[in-house]
């Protein structure tokens, strides 16, 4: 296939085979024999507007069904590219302009087959199954459109995409967090499914603070079941703030941090972590150096303003050193940094692998399992033994449950 | 030191390139501007496929005397080629990552004996 280049000029590349594409990913697998550890992907993705016709159908709004599906059909497209070419910089990043030419199977949901071939490439045993689109839910103006696209979606993954996957992958469902009461139903329906195991709020929205009364039966309602809640970032360039960046990559760079710093501090100082300190909290895909950044910033004006927090039994940072993290996309420029940043936020226990695959910033299990600083304790909890035990994934082969024993992950099914 | 063939130079087009197995590196045969340019197919970053990706002009910003922005276009002599995985990108011509010149890619040498290209490792 042709790609656009410089000046008009086309490129001849292979067309997309993702196991091919991934060919020295699944070197590193070997050498590493990545098969005797459990590998748990706690942010992977699919792009679920390529389904949109199935989902659609699974809306419950007979109006908003149709709105969405005659919006569908519509020809008139937008003359000016609004984000073409940045996720893949211009086609430089070929999986995204070459994606529609991968072949898969008929009759298998594609997204499950693509899903396969990377995690077998990469020596993923399991992942969590994100949306793409989704991501930007809450930027959507009408709460009843968000209601009716996270209930479709969650139950089109749920009923169509989850039971295909053998097992090998699982979700935390996408919550329509401008309506609390929605939430819960969200919760109350699909909690108790099969590979579900909790809830993602996308943290991309400025108007939802999540110490608000109205999530509080939210919060315990996932504590009850035993789940987990997910905050996942990402970036938008229609944020006030953000305006006056000219590059995508000013605005993903802090976007994905901004969003998670806003939640997450709104999350500490109102003692969240005082109330539901049996809800595993999960802040995703922002990085990593954000985490000492905010430590020492909510500790250091803590000790001057306490009587704001007075929930606070303890630093916000020993609250944060509670809480859970992807380590996608993981700033790896000063090693210095990077090991005092584990060492801050007790990666060893609370820090989980993340992909965040087929996105275009996506990490391997090599980036973690190189670091030089970890004992074989910690490689093992991050890339997946950690997410074992949180969520009761089991060992696919005896080399990995003696692996899990061996570093106190293994829940028995 | 082992040489490997890679094909005939007169089925090499300018702007094409082949990939091939010499010891345990792969490695990335560029035609640019009728040069050949021979580099391993490991990216620095994360081991991707460097020499498989797109081939693009570098992007350049041209600023005024009065140091104001007039705006990005492509070099006219420049050429990059692009690791697939994440978009690294490196110097035609030298290896080197445009991001950090003081990194590069092992670079081997190309020989046309004839009509036949040997890659030299």
């Amino acid at each position: 296939m042709d790609l656009i280049a410089d000046r008009g000029r086309r490129v001849t590349v292979e067309e997309l085979n993702t196991t091919k594409l991934l060919a020295h990913a699944t070197e590193q697998a070997k050498a590493r024999k990545y098969e005797d550890m459990m590998i748990v992907d706690c942010d992977a993705h699919h792009y679920e507007t390529e389904n949109f016709k199935e989902i659609v159908e699974f809306m419950e709004n007979d109006v908003f069904r149709q709105l969405t599906k005659s919006g569908m059909n519509k020809t008139r497209h937008s003359i000016v590219p609004g984000s073409i070419g940045f996720q893949d910089m211009g086609g430089r990043v070929t999986r995204y302009p070459l994606r529609s030419s991968e072949k898969t199977q008929a009759g298998r949901q594609r997204d499950v087959q693509l899903g396969e071939r990377w995690m077998d490439a990469m020596g993923v045993d399991y992942s969590c199954l994100f949306p793409t689109g989704m991501l930007n839910i809450g930027l959507h103006p009408l709460k009843e459109m968000e209601n009716e696209l996270c209930w479709a979606y969650n139950r089109w993954l749920t009923e169509k995409v989850l039971p295909e996957t053998g097992g090998r992958m699982y979700s935390m469902l996408s919550l329509p967090f401008s309506d609390p009461d929605e939430c819960l139903r969200h919760v109350e329906t699909f909690g108790d499914r099969k590979h579900v195991t909790g809830f993602m709020v996308t943290t991309v929205r400025t108007d939802t603070p999540v110490h608000a009364n109205a999530y509080m039966k939210v919060y315990r309602a996932i504590e009850e079941r035993g789940l987990s809640i997910a905050f996942h970032s990402g970036p938008n360039w229609g944020e006030n703030i953000f305006k006056s960046c000219n590059r995508f990559l000013a605005v993903h760079a802090l976007g994905f941090s901004f969003y998670n710093i806003l939640h997450c501090t709104n999350w500490v100082i109102n003692g969240l972590g005082e109330r539901f300190p049996k809800l595993p909290v999960m802040w995703v895909e922002a990085g990593l150096s954000w985490i000492p950044f905010l430590m020492q910033k909510l500790d250091h004006e803590y000790m001057l303003r306490p009587s704001e927090c007075p929930l606070l039994k303890k630093k916000p940072s020993d609250y944060m050193r509670d809480m859970y993290y992807s380590t996608q996309p993981m700033e790896i420029q000063d090693m210095g940094a990077l090991e005092c940043t584990f060492r801050m936020m007790n990666a060893e226990t609370q820090l989980l692998y993340a992909s965040d695959y087929p996105h275009w910033d996506f990490d391997l299990p090599s980036t973690i399992y190189d670091l030089p600083f970890l004992t074989d304790k910690a490689r093992h909890n991050i890339l997946g033994g950690t997410a074992a035990r949180l969520f009761g994934l089991q060992p696919r082969n005896e080399a990995q449950k003696q692996n899990l024993i061996k570093y106190g992950n293994y829940r028995p099914a | 030191m082992a040489e490997q063939f890679v094909g005939k130079a007169a089925e090499f087009e300018d702007g094409g390139r082949r990939i091939i197995r010499l010891g345990q590196d792969e490695v990335g045969i560029f035609k640019h501007e009728g040069e050949y340019f021979a580099y391993s197919n490991y990216c620095l970053h994360q081991g991707g496929p460097a020499c498989e990706g797109l081939t693009i002009a570098r992007v350049m910003e041209k600023l005024r005397d009065d140091k104001t922005s007039a705006g990005l276009y492509f070099s006219e002599t420049d050429m990059n080629f692009v690791c697939p995985w994440h978009g690294y990108e490196y110097d035609m011509r030298t290896g080197e990552c445009i991001s950090d010149r003081s990194i590069k890619l092992k670079r081997y040498q190309v020989q046309q004996k004839g009509d036949d290209l040997y890659v030299l490792g």
